[in-house]
């Protein structure tokens, strides 16, 4: 058995469970998790552990929408210590209505290989 | 008055109303949905965060794209949908009274009701905080709205009372939008949402929870400029000489929900003080023949699937009475909550349960690990279910076998330690 050259609790976050899972790497590189009751938490704890990634929910300013703005959400989860740039692009940005669920907005932002789109179906204002 | 005549009408076009159109529809009969809002979706359009239908479409979505394919089947099936009306009044005799621009007011004759007009939140008023009256002080989920909807910042500083979802939920969003967010503070020695929020919104921003605190006093004359915030002990009395002093603008109050019922009192459904809710039988039926409850109105639900699972249910089963394929007996045992146990749905079951199995909602007063909850009926157990931990913030569900429920008398559901260690 290798020695432990760094460790962390890591809480799942993947059910209400929250489960305290441990994950440790090795002199020899291996990284191994323990305290999860699922695979789920397996999975979760090493990405989180080596390359913590987030789901960026926000808003996009909308012209002439029945609402101001349009909920949005990154396809994929993008990297954590990227969501503030993310925001700062996203700001910059206007989309004009209607727009559909599912509406690619931003098309791979920052270079990431991720997509902002649309939250909702949002109609255009009947003037 | 104009009259509109329906076999179903549905009040609140939330998830709960929503996923109860259309099963009652699915089911055969003629429904109503009236929303008081311009536009269907309940809470959900404002809470634009991922987290919502994990139970029901195993995907994360976001709160919009959890209401938008229920309004997609609502079009789909073409639902008649009042939007723009508030009910006022819902009669014992069933009439609905409700009222709209176009129309002013209007009577809708339904054979049954469901309600589903969701919850409100607790504001300064429900818990008291001493101090000045100034500008800054909002709920949370009022805050969200006014964010995520309307696309205006409420301050720049925070200080949020209540470690509940939407407060955490809102820090998240806050930082993200650049305002600071100086803490979350919460009276109890938990946090009062789920773990997941406590994760994701407050450890990765490193917003501080401090727990066992609470606000004193909110000081500022025009606009909030500081709270003062204190320990308290265990009988969540302030502790002299712990005051720290939060200078912030803005305080969220994040302090829970109370189910929508003025309406409900209104056609005589009676409520249970512990839920503020109506008071159910397995069928979801109130104690008013023909009138049916689901969703936040019944109690303050943590997860959206459970809410809308309750709709389908609800819907299929007010179809089903209304064509009579359904009878609700009138006999009931009632359920009884024994140790730690601090509400538990439905209040009472019929001793023709519907379905092979029946399901119990509850949830715990104290977080407790390696517990049996268990069924009991003249000290017998006749039920019981493991659980590695129970907590408040998190709703349990217990599927009772049909013919376990087959008994004359009342039942009791307790929490009960796996094993009780002496040192500890
Ligand atoms: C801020 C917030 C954040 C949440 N975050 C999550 C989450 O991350 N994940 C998750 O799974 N769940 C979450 N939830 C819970 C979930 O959103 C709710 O459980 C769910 O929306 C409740 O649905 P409902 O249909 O019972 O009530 P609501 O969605 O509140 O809908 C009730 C509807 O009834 C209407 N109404 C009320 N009174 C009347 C009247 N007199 N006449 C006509 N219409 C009326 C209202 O306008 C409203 O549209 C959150 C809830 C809130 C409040
Ligand atoms: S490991 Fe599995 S059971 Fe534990 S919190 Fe994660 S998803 Fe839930």
């Amino acid at each position: 058995m290798s020695e432990i050259v760094d460790s962390k609790i890591i809480t799942c976050i993947g059910c209400p469970k929250g489960c305290q899972v441990k994950v440790s790497k090795f002199k020899n590189g291996n990284i191994e998790a323990e305290g999860y009751s699922c695979k789920h938490g397996k999975e979760y704890a090493i990405q989180e552990y080596i390359d913590p990634r987030r789901i960026l929910t926000t808003t996009i300013i909308v012209k002439n929408g029945i609402l101001p703005l349009i909920p949005v959400r990154s396809n994929q989860p993008l990297p954590k210590n990227k969501l503030f740039e993310c925001m700062k692009e996203i700001a910059n940005i206007k989309v004009p209505a209607p727009i559909k669920m599912g509406d690619v907005l931003i098309k791979n932002i920052l270079g990431l290989n991720v997509d902002i789109i649309a939250s909702r179906d949002l109609e255009s204002k009947i003037n | 008055m104009k009259t509109y005549i329906t076999d179903i009408a549905i009040i609140g076009g939330g998830p709960a109303g929503l996923a109860a159109a259309i099963s009652a529809y699915e089911n055969g009969v003629n429904v109503l949905l009236i929303e008081r809002d311009f536009e269907l979706g309940g809470i959900l359009p404002q809470c634009i965060h991922n987290g919502f239908g994990l139970g029901i479409f195993d995907e994360e979505l976001t709160g919009p794209e959890f209401a938008q394919r229920y309004i997609n089947k609502v079009m789909e099936y073409k639902i008649p949908i009042m939007l723009n009306t508030m009910v006022l009044e819902i009669r014992p005799n069933k009439n609905i009274l409700a009222v709209n621009k176009n129309e002013g007011a209007i009577l809708v004759k339904p054979k049954a009701i469901i309600l589903a007009m969701g919850c409100r939140e607790r504001t300064r008023g429900n818990i008291r905080i001493p101090g000045t009256r100034p500008a800054g002080i909002y709920t949370a989920g009022l805050a969200q709205r006014l964010v995520n909807i309307e696309g205006l910042m409420p301050g720049k500083k925070f200080v949020i009372l209540g470690s509940g979802d939407i407060g955490m939920i809102m820090a998240r969003r806050l930082t993200l939008e650049g305002a600071e967010v100086k803490a979350v503070i919460e009276i109890l020695p938990y946090t009062s949402g789920l773990i997941r929020n406590k994760v994701q919104c407050l450890d990765d921003f490193g917003i501080p929870l401090l727990l066992q605190h609470t606000i004193i006093e909110i000081k500022g004359k025009d606009r909030v400029e500081s709270v003062v915030v204190s320990k308290v002990d265990e009988n969540w009395e302030p502790i002299k000489g712990s005051e720290k002093s939060f200078e912030c603008d803005t305080l969220l109050l994040s302090v829970g929900l109370i189910p929508e019922n003025e309406l409900s009192k209104t056609a005589g459904v009676e409520l249970d003080p512990k839920t503020r809710g109506p008071i159910i039988n397995n069928y979801f039926q109130t104690n008013v023949e023909g009138i049916f409850a689901c969703g936040n109105v019944l109690h303050v639900n943590d997860l959206v699937d459970n809410v809308a699972s309750e709709g389908t249910l609800t819907g299929e089963i007010a179809a089903k009475f209304i064509k009579k394929i359904i009878k609700i007996d009138k006999n009931f045992v009632q359920l009884l909550c024994g140790r730690n146990i601090g509400y538990v749905l439905p209040q009472k079951v019929n001793k023709t349960a519907f379905k092979n199995s029946v399901r119990f909602y509850m949830r715990v007063k104290k977080p407790e690990n390696n517990v049996y909850i268990n069924f009991k009926v003249n000290d017998k157990l006749i039920y019981k279910k493991f659980e590695r931990f129970a907590r408040p913030s998190e709703m349990l569900i217990i599927d009772l076998p049909k013919q376990d429920i087959l008994i004359d008398n009342n039942i009791l559901i307790e929490v009960i330690p796996k094993e009780k260690k002496s040192e500890n």
